[in-house]
């Protein structure tokens, strides 16, 4: 009755993997039992909480009720891939400097659902981040401090991104 | 918890998917969409189906494209893309404001507008609009395609004309003009609503000249409020006829209590967002947004 394996080859934060996963496998148990990555968080397990947000080919979503199969040929971002070496991502520069969390336990997934928010506007206000992040729980911070890293973060993404380009502001 | 073993097939085709529902119709097959509602069921294990057949290879089942005025959406279009589209906004806005209700965004990036409708939770928006829109829903089976009324679509509470081996492949809505309004009462934001309400309505010359009015919460499916549209029809649409038509859709409404509302919070919902929805609507169908 156990489900055969089946073969499935993905991107994981730019690298290429192969795995041998039961059909039934979750992402996210692929993403931390199979591949040590231990940064995304298992919470609810039924959709609700957010902390195992991941990227799927840029679109945030939920690797607790995703199966490892369902994300054969995807690019995979985790929380692991955010900075680079040493360098924070400015997301994590700023959830560190504006106290964006208290235990950490929603961390992952609110830095990963904050790259699809950015992504899709790189301008938001405050409401339109407490409406996007709304998606994701946290329980400690109220929000607050969360809503105002990612404006920031935002900010200095934009600006990242215009002397990247030379763009004059 | 994690999900029961199952065995596992992803074909590339809506006739190969057919004949896997038919081979293993003794392992209780299911069809998976975006998984978003199945699999937590399976997390839970109130879900254990013996085979899950994906149609996530399925490239004809992904898609938005317009025909002769019939907006067609094939049933594994995510709804993130239905969302965004520039045709479901032009040719449905009814559809396009519902979607944006569904869960939250990172759900409906996984989510499938035929996941939704197949499933028929009784508070899901996206069967609401279907029944609303008078969509017809294209299903292909062992003996072929045919093509269902959202009328007889819904049968009950996760329960559809839908055979056992047949599968959803496209949703067929044809274009309505006049205004437009989907509101719903959700305790939480993203979480399925107690009542909501799908309305479309058209006026000429100062008159009602039709009008949809569906509801999700209130019955074992969503149903329409044909009582409040017979209300509407020919009427002027004033703050009068929008009250009669309110307290019309309600009555005989024998909605079941729950831990979330009583029968009497349901119904008092469903006529206040009856009223919202139809200030809504002809708010738009006169233009005057």
């Amino acid at each position: 009755m156990t489900g055969q394996k089946r073969h499935i080859t993905l991107t994981v934060n730019g690298r290429p993997v192969s795995a041998d996963v039961e059909p039934r496998r979750l992402l996210v148990d692929l993403l931390r039992e199979d591949l040590g990555l231990h940064g995304t968080h298992i919470g609810c397990e039924h959709g609700v909480c957010g902390t195992c947000t991941v990227l799927r080919d840029g679109a945030s979503i939920r690797s607790c009720i995703t199966f490892a199969v369902q994300a054969d040929g995807a690019e995979i971002s985790t929380v692991e891939g955010l900075a680079q070496g040493a360098t924070l991502h400015p997301l994590q520069e700023e959830f560190w400097e504006k106290q964006g969390l208290q235990c950490g336990y929603c961390t992952p997934g609110m830095l990963m659902r904050a790259c699809e928010i950015i992504e899709r506007n790189p301008d938001p206000t405050p409401e339109q981040v407490r409406e996007e992040i709304a998606s994701n729980l946290c329980r400690c911070t109220g929000y607050q401090f969360i809503t105002e890293a990612v404006v920031d973060a935002a900010k200095r993404m934009r600006a990242d991104s215009d002397s990247t380009t030379g763009a004059q502001t | 918890m994690k999900p029961p073993p199952f065995h596992y097939a992803a074909p590339s085709s809506v006739a190969e998917a057919v004949e896997l529902l038919v081979a293993h119709a003794a392992a209780e097959p299911r069809v998976l969409a975006g998984g978003q509602s199945l699999i937590p069921l399976m997390n839970f294990r109130l879900a254990q189906p013996g085979h899950l057949i994906d149609l996530r290879n399925v490239a004809e089942l992904d898609g938005i494209r317009v025909d002769g005025g019939v907006l067609v959406i094939g049933a594994m279009t995510r709804q993130s893309v239905v969302e965004r589209s520039p045709e479901v906004a032009l040719t449905a806005p009814l559809l396009a404001e519902a979607v944006g209700l569904v869960a939250h965004a990172p759900i409906r990036n996984s989510g499938t507008i035929g996941g939704s409708i197949a499933h028929a939770d009784p508070a899901a928006e996206l069967p609401a609009v279907a029944l609303a829109l008078d969509a017809e829903l294209v299903a292909t089976g062992p003996e072929g395609t045919r093509t269902i009324p959202a009328a007889e679509f819904l049968l009950g509470p996760f329960s559809t004309a839908l055979r056992p081996d047949e599968i959803l492949t496209e949703i067929r809505i044809p274009r309505r003009g006049g205004g437009h309004a989907f509101v719903e009462f959700a305790r939480t934001h993203g979480n399925f609503a107690l009542v909501g309400v799908a309305a479309q309505v058209e006026i000429e010359a100062g008159r009602v000249a039709r009008a949809a009015i569906a509801l999700t919460g209130v019955a074992p499916t969503a149903i329409r409020a044909t009582a409040a549209e017979n209300a509407l029809l020919g009427a002027a649409p004033g703050a009068e006829t929008i009250a009669a038509a309110a307290d019309a859709a309600v009555t005989g409404l024998t909605p079941a209590a729950d831990l979330h509302a009583s029968a009497a919070t349901r119904v008092a919902l469903a006529r206040s967002y009856v009223h919202r929805a139809l200030e809504r609507a002809i708010s738009r169908a006169q233009d005057r947004r």
